[in-house]
């Protein structure tokens, strides 16, 4: 469930004890917690509502003063909280009570395996631009004095000195900074592919080589400086690269783990323990409360209920559910109480279908070749054979064999693939920041190409062009004063309906001494009069429910009761409040826009008709997602799929290209290229702009590259390419390629996203799980 | 050029001494939190009972 937090009110909401009378609470932390050999456990949370830098001294020293706690350090920059303790009994729950008593929400938080190794290769990454750095200013101190010797009064003594220096600084630096580049392009060579890491490689091995048999033969020119700037630049666009991608995979993952996924196990003595979902196993059996959100996969073993499944199907009918029944993770139980066996995707049903529909499309795209590996391909061919062909005419045109050879050389060396290798991660670094900033977090570093190649857009209709979460349609039939204070009473509920009521009322004051009975409704003393919030049965309204419900099978109801005063909140999912807007301004940028739904026809008609969308259609499941796309595809359209389902997870995996919202399923966030924040629909807009931007500034640098090379290669060809010339060369050409990598940024105003982004991501306070 | 001789020791080994710092620091931890170290030097209670 997505609820906008302002601070206030989630200070004054997590301040509100946890009422779920009868039930042990406490969340069992133990399967995320890690014990280092000095028997010290650690656990890791990620924090929302870290806004500002006073939020630090805050959380370490509130947390300083709980017993048995050793340690407490936050990560501003990743907004994670990491706490340390040795003393047995500690219990990490108390760690989660006392930040909420502060006003922060915090969640265990368990670093992803990629994260780990991302964070290892980043060091290491880091190590080798260090070392690259170093060698690359100490070899340019001796060249410089080189290259003014040679044109003065320098000895060849102490030329060869300054040589042989840089060649013991440089072919240990080369070998170490290097290794990046040279594992690539072994793995390359293995797969017989060709990407740009080949020709990197063989231009540095070839130049240092040619260096050092010139310094032993006493020679003028040496090419160590060419070949150590040339690592230095390429991996500073490396590094520059994952910095961007760790970011926005820290803020997934915080996201992620904010969404603080429990469930309540069941023990074998009938005893119930709050636990993350990560340590629930097949055959557990676990409690779904009414109003929970189902947080695993299985079939109901107990109890009667309706669910509301439009996370799964896309259905927005209740769905009723008894014994035998399968329920799947990410429906939210509207009725009684459930009691659920876990099992894990059996053969037919919806979820395996759906795991085995994501892996053959997955497997179809990563067919998809990259922009800078088809530039490779062709570049490293005419390069080789350029090389190879100078040292043929040379030799034909009387050149002895070695200088043949050094000119070949030195066309190698002049077309270094630098410019050609930043052009397009240094747009993709700045386009994913911009993305970033409009609060779309990209998830694979080809994103940024297909989705600009797309030319048409296909929505889901349910969670992804409307609310995930239901608003109240009959705002205009209620009173006004009973509405603020079903609003005001909502505050204090975990109802996801309430939950979704109380959004629209963000700075208004929760009722006082609310009382919550689970399940049913929440209630408080107003005027001398109780006021209810809850189930039609809580309310006493059954009556007024039935008839409002009438020939709707959509809505959900929630009452409100003041004294003898009752109304019936008739609740569904709304378009999202720029949807239409979206939807206009992608139309007149030439796309088409198709809707593909899991609904019945007639919300999804609706729907189409609202946005001004011709093509939709509707009652589709994931293999009939995937047979619209694919008729899409035939008809020569590269597709956008914007959803959220789990019913949308093979599509997403299908289409040229995919996006969902962070409220999405799992396993459709795992499929999709990149997640985008908030409730607004522009993030959609805005990455297809970005993204179309970068990927034409990407083609200019690859013109520019192929410019410079056309001027270069000639004179090099020539012979008169000396280390110097080679030197000014690839470095004007990499910083040409890397300025103008800079224009992938959006121009001022331009975004659709503006205005709740920019506050949305650096902080992930409003934006919560 | 005998001024070489202990001029060129002193520029390499500057550079050694910042190519070293440098690791230190990475391996130190102290690029982990950039965000968070530029804001806690302007905390005045810099010693805290952990």
């Amino acid at each position: 469930m997505s609820v906008a937090i302002s601070s206030p009110v989630s200070a004054t909401r997590a301040a509100a004890p946890v009422a779920t009378p009868g039930v042990a609470v406490g969340i069992d932390f133990s399967s995320l917690v890690t014990v280092a050999a000095d028997g010290t456990r650690h656990l890791d949370l990620a924090v929302e509502g870290i806004t500002c830098a006073a939020c630090i001294g805050d959380i370490e020293r509130g947390l300083a003063k709980l017993p048995g706690l050793d340690r407490a350090r936050l990560n501003y920059t990743n907004r994670r909280l990491g706490v340390d303790w040795t003393a047995p009994g500690f219990d990490p729950a108390a760690v989660v009570a006392r930040l909420a008593e502060l006003g922060y929400r915090a969640h265990p938080f368990e670093a992803s395996r990629e994260e780990a190794i991302e964070a290892a290769q980043m060091r290491f990454l880091l190590r080798c631009l260090a070392v690259a750095g170093f060698a690359a200013m100490n070899i340019m101190l001796l060249s410089v004095s080189v290259w003014s010797g040679n044109v003065s009064d320098i000895t060849d003594e102490t030329r060869d000195l300054f040589h042989w220096l840089s060649a013991l600084i440089a072919l240990p630096a080369a070998a170490y900074a290097g290794q990046p580049f040279f594992r690539n392009a072994a793995r390359a060579i293995r797969n017989r592919s060709m990407t740009m890491d080949v020709p990197i490689s063989l231009g540095v091995t070839l130049a240092l080589g040619m260096s050092l048999y010139e310094t032993i033969h006493s020679a003028h020119h040496a090419y160590f400086d060419s070949a150590v700037m040339l690592l230095f630049f390429l991996l500073l666009g490396r590094v520059l690269d994952q910095v961007m991608r760790r970011k926005t995979r820290a803020v997934a993952g915080n996201l992620m783990a904010l969404r603080g996924e429990t469930a309540t196990r069941i023990g074998a003595d009938g005893t119930l323990q709050e636990v993350p979902v990560r340590a629930i196993r097949p055959g557990d059996h676990v409690l779904v409360r009414p109003g929970e959100r189902i947080a695993v996969d299985g079939v109901v073993a107990e109890g009667l209920s309706e669910l509301d499944a439009s996370l799964v199907t896309g259905e927005t009918a209740r769905e009723p559910v008894g014994p035998g029944g399968r329920v799947y993770a990410g429906t939210v139980n509207l009725g009684g109480a459930l009691t659920v066996a876990v099992t894990a995707a059996g053969q037919g049903t919806l979820l395996d279908e759906v795991n085995r529909l994501v892996a053959q499309a997955a497997d179809a795209r990563s067919r998809y070749l990259r922009l800078a590996d088809r530039a490779a391909r062709i570049y490293s061919p005419i390069v080789h054979v350029t090389a190879l062909a100078t040292a043929i005419g040379w030799m034909l045109a009387g050149a002895s064999t070695h200088d043949a050879i050094i000119t070949a050389i030195a066309v190698l060396i002049i077309t270094c693939p630098c410019a050609l290798a930043l052009a397009v991660p240094a747009t993709q670094v700045v386009a994913s920041g911009a993305l970033f900033r409009a609060g779309v977090l990209l998830q694979s570093a080809d994103a940024i190409e297909r989705m600009a190649a797309c030319d048409t857009v296909v929505f889901d209709k349910t969670g992804t062009l409307t609310t995930p979460e239901p608003r109240v349609v009959n705002a205009a039939a209620v009173p006004a004063d009973l509405m603020e204070l079903a609003r005001r009473l909502a505050l204090s509920s975990h109802h996801p309906l309430a939950m979704a009521l109380a959004r629209d009322a963000l700075g208004r004051q929760p009722l006082e001494g609310v009382r919550e009975t689970t399940g049913q409704g929440v209630a408080a003393l107003v005027d001398g009069a109780e006021v209810r919030l809850g189930s039609p049965a809580f309310c006493d309204a059954q009556e007024a429910a039935r008839a409002a419900l009438a020939g709707d099978g959509r809505s959900t109801v929630i009452c409100v009761r003041h004294g003898d005063r009752v109304s019936v909140l008739l609740m569904h999912q709304v378009l999202r409040r720029d949807a239409a807007e979206v939807v206009a301004a992608l139309k007149a940028r030439g796309l088409r826009i198709v809707i593909l739904s899991g609904d019945r026809p007639g919300p999804v008609a609706e729907a189409a008709q609202a946005l001004g969308i011709t093509d939709a259609r509707a009652g589709l499941d994931p293999a009939g997602k995937i047979a619209a796309l694919e008729r899409l595809a035939g008809e020569g359209c590269r597709t956008l799929m914007v959803g959220d389902g789990l019913n949308d997870a093979p599509a997403l995996a299908a289409a040229h290209a995919s996006l969902s919202p962070v409220t999405a399923a799992h396993l459709a966030q795992a499929s999709a290229d990149g997640l985008f924040l908030g409730e607004r629909l522009g993030p959609v807009a805005d990455a297809l702009a970005v993204s179309r931007r970068a990927t034409r500034i990407m083609r200019e640098n690859l013109a520019i590259a192929v410019v410079y090379n056309l001027v270069a290669v000639p004179l090099a060809m020539m012979g008169y390419v000396t280390p110097l010339i080679a030197a000014a060369a690839m470095s004007g050409s990499s910083i040409i390629v890397t300025v103008n990598a800079l224009r992938a940024r959006l121009p001022r105003g331009a975004a659709m996203s503006a205005p709740a982004a920019p506050a949305a991501v650096p902080g992930i306070a409003r934006v919560a799980a | 050029m005998n001024v070489l001789v202990y001029l060129l020791p002193v520029a390499l080994g500057l550079g050694l001494t910042g190519l070293v710092a440098f690791l230190w620091a990475l391996k130190s931890g102290q690029y982990d939190d950039l965000d968070g170290a530029a804001v806690r030097i302007l905390d005045d209670d810099d010693v805290r009972r952990p």
